[in-house]
């Protein structure tokens, strides 16, 4: 048993073995809880809601990675899917050929990267702190989108791109693939590249990494201009999901995303956090909220109990940092 | 009991950091009234002695303090305020914006009861001391227009105003002018004529011997020694602080034959420094010293592309260059270690291996363009080896190193990219006095391989015994080169210090 808690440690960390053991308690819990808990219905349910909190969360990431934040999340991704919706009701509606899906698409990618880019540029080469220039590009976008569509419901768009957030493949729902495709390449692009080893490196020390020669402000850039074209995939996802678009939807993800990637064991300073702990982390947040709500218990109280939950995960933290490692 | 109590009596003083010893069993003890003298070489455990006598740090269990007579079995530094101990730091934290009366007085006003401000009583305060020092300026002034020697002054004032009766000076003289070191050394004199107790620090022996009574002497962190200056030589003292005793070897050689790997014309930089001409070539170390200030490292950020040049010509191995960042000045063969490892050198809390290949990311890509384990397992291997640097694993953060190992690392991650020219700042800043031995045999190595160094140091023994021409550089210009092997290392310290 010890011998194979240590190959597992070995392979996946400490920090995924932990959340994958407090996943399983959580599950089990659940299951003797409520019996629908571990039912098809509610694990499809669940399936679905995850993706959305997901892509957000990712494109939140790797600029916490680089001792950043970017903000405007939610409005880009709002934004991306108000040019996809723009780009079907503008060649027919209801009635849009796929053409017009696949320019829409694009588009709604070239809108969420080039709001990224321009974060990014102001970021790397003027120097502003992170937050303020995100900040002030989610209430230009929000303002910018409440202005185009009044505030209201854009719908009515064809049969065919339903099944992008309601449809399975192979038995898998969709969504859930695009999260999963999503997070692989995250995963290789910070694991494996060049651009992904800079942006660790810059978050922990970004003038010794320049010193190193590295092209800083170029790297700065990119991660906001990914992190933007993450957003406009989050935005398709969601428009397909609900059939429509309303700017701010998806607002109240804005933090959550950043409790996720800390949770995930993402260093709030920079410079540390991987991938899969951050999935693993938003996999255990969806389970509590689904299991609380189908115990009946509120919405807000779930919210309330992803608060808490963040609160003892520090705890638990400072007291594993404090004594268990003393054994190394 | 007739005789006042010393102004300050500290034995068995050991601080450890991890698992440096930073201070091995010290003692310090200082006289009212006394000009004392802290002297060493960086890294001796000067400023750790401070920072414990002022309440930064705390010592090691077994160390007796007293203050005036006062036994402490722990010193906060509100203790330590309040028996009248001050420090003058390097910086002088000193607010720019605000006036000479408000930086000299505020803080003595700050526990007043009611909590308001009353700005004729900081004037009153400010004025009063600041005629006790014999000096006059205008209150009215805001900090940031005065100059250095000026912001000394009023730093020196404001640990009047709260009744400092042991005042420590950090290198108070480092960037100042002969007539300006002048004026401050009188100011020293007032104040302990005036019964105040002054600790000196200074890398400058010759104020060191004028101006104190009693010098204490640090190496490694071991107390070498309490010596009255009376009678002491500047070499005696050298010598007492460098643990030299001059069996070191002049390692010098002519080089003239080999080819020149770098060549800079007339270089200047407004404000750095100017008209600089320089010829390196494969297989020589130029060792370029001077004082703080001169700008040296100013010099080599711009051979590394971090600054351009106003004017002026660089040529590596016969093509002119122009860097338009360290980018380039990397892809032409040059590297560059920082004086500065913490903030500069390295990526600290990043792990060792991390920290080596970072400048050499291209290499060790797959054919894909994505990251190979086994290429960087491979040069990571490689240089821990081929410089034999102590470390647990190589995924370990480089913060587990020691400073002479660190160093190592730094080395590494340059050599990785084959340079041509490596630009070695301070190389032993923070490095023990054991591994420097270390690193110069590194360096010495890499030199006979062919790789043409330039070597900027504060240590002139160490530019002497290392280089193969020893570069004086003072106000921005070469100012003096010397040969080793026909120069004494008192001819280059006589000009330096001078």
């Amino acid at each position: 048993m010890a011998k194979t808690y240590q190959k597992l440690r070995d392979m996946l960390g400490a920090e995924v073995l932990g959340l994958l053991m407090f996943l399983v308690v959580v599950v089990i819990g659940f299951g003797f809880a409520s019996p629908r808990f571990l039912s098809a219905a509610n694990l499809g349910s669940m399936a679905f809601q995850l993706p959305e909190l997901g892509l957000l969360t990712l494109a939140m990431l790797v600029p916490i990675l680089t001792g950043g934040l970017n903000l405007a999340i939610t409005f880009t991704a709002n934004i991306s899917g108000l040019t996809l919706a723009w780009v079907l009701q503008s060649n027919g509606g209801v009635d849009a050929p796929t053409s017009a899906f696949v320019i829409g698409v694009i588009a709604a990618l070239a809108v969420g990267t080039l709001a990224g880019f321009v974060m990014g540029v102001v970021i790397a080469y003027v120097g502003a702190h992170p937050i303020l220039v995100s900040l002030a590009m989610m209430i230009f976008l929000r303002g910018l989108g409440e202005f185009l569509t009044h505030g209201g419901d854009i719908s009515g768009f064809p049969e065919y791109i339903q099944p992008i957030g309601h449809g399975f493949f192979l038995g898998i729902p969709i969504p859930l693939l695009i999260l999963l495709f999503a997070a692989v390449g995250w995963h290789l692009m910070l694991s494996r590249t060049r651009h992904g080893f800079a942006a660790y490196m810059l978050g922990s020390n970004i003038e010794a990494t320049r010193y190193s020669g590295i092209h800083t402000k170029r790297t700065l850039t990119l991660v906001y201009t990914f992190s933007g074209t993450m957003c406009a995939l989050a935005g398709i996802v969601m428009l397909s999901r609900f059939n429509s678009v309303r700017v701010g939807h998806g607002e109240a993800y804005i933090l959550i995303t950043v409790l996720a990637c800390f949770l995930g064991g993402v260093d709030p300073f920079g410079g540390f956090g991987r991938v899969f702990p951050v999935v693993m982390a938003l996999v255990i947040l969806q389970v509590l909220s689904s299991g609380l709500n189908l115990l009946g218990a509120n919405q807000h109280l779930a919210t309330a109990v992803w608060g808490l939950f963040l609160i003892a995960v520090m705890v638990i933290r400072w007291i594993w940092n404090r004594f268990a490692r003393k054994q190394y | 009991m007739t005789a006042s109590p010393p102004a300050i009596h500290f034995e068995h003083i050991t601080k450890t950091f991890g698992g440096v010893t930073a201070l091995d069993d010290v003692s310090l003890t200082v006289l009212p009234g006394e000009v004392h003298c802290l002297a060493g070489e960086n890294g001796c455990g000067k400023s750790t002695i401070i920072k414990i006598i002022t309440g930064v740090y705390q010592p090691d269990a077994g160390a007796e303090m007293e203050i005036f007579g006062h036994k402490l079995s722990a010193i906060t530094p509100t203790i330590a305020r309040k028996l009248g101990i001050d420090v003058i730091w390097q910086d002088l934290a000193l607010f720019p914006q605000m006036s000479v009366a408000e930086n000299i007085a505020f803080e003595a006003v700050l526990g007043n009861v009611p909590r308001v401000v009353r700005h004729s009583k900081m004037r009153d305060k400010a004025s009063e001391v600041l005629q006790r020092l014999g000096v006059n300026l205008d209150l009215e002034a805001p900090l940031h227009t005065l100059s250095v020697a000026e912001r000394q002054i009023v730093a020196v004032g404001r640990a009047l105003v709260g009744e400092a009766k042991l005042v420590f000076m950090d290198e108070p003289t480092a960037s100042l002018t002969k007539s300006e070191t002048d004026k401050l050394l009188n100011i020293v004199d007032k104040l302990s004529a005036d019964g105040v107790a002054v600790v000196f620090v200074s890398h400058r022996l010759a104020e060191v011997l004028k101006i104190s009574s009693r010098v204490t002497v640090l190496r490694d962190g071991k107390l070498v020694g309490v010596y009255g200056t009376e009678g002491m030589t500047q070499s005696r003292l050298t010598e007492l602080m460098t643990g030299h005793t001059f069996d070191s070897v002049v390692a010098a050689q002519d080089r003239n034959d080999a080819p020149t790997v770098l060549e800079v014309k007339n270089l200047s930089r407004r404000g750095e420094f100017k008209n600089i001409d320089l010829t390196i070539r494969a297989g020589e170390i130029v060792g370029v010293t001077g004082l703080i200030g001169a700008g040296r490292t100013e010099l080599g950020h711009a051979l590394f592309g971090m600054s351009r040049p106003d004017s002026g010509e660089i040529t590596i191995n016969g093509a002119p260059v122009r860097f338009r960042s360290n980018r380039d000045a990397i892809a032409c063969g040059v590297a560059y270690v920082s004086e500065d490892r913490l903030t500069l050198g390295l990526v600290q809390p990043q792990s060792i291996a991390d920290n080596i290949v970072l400048p050499v990311l291209d290499k060790i890509l797959d054919k894909l363009g994505l990251f190979s384990a086994a290429k960087k397992e491979k040069t990571v291997h490689a240089w821990i080896n081929d410089l034999a640097v102590k470390i647990g694993h190589p995924d370990d953060p480089i913060t587990t190193l020691s400073g002479g190992n660190q160093q190592r690392i730094v080395l590494a991650k340059w050599l990785a990219t084959k340079p041509k020219l490596l630009i070695l700042d301070s190389p032993t800043v923070g490095v023990d006095v054991g591994a420097r031995a270390g690193i110069f045999e590194i360096v010495r190595k890499l030199a006979s391989e062919g790789l043409a160094i330039l070597m900027i140091t504060d240590e002139i023994p160490e530019a002497y015994y290392n280089s193969d021409r020893v570069i004086h550089m003072s106000g921005g210009e070469f100012t003096g080169e010397y040969d080793p092997r026909t120069s004494t290392i008192h001819q280059i310290e006589e000009a330096v210090f001078a």
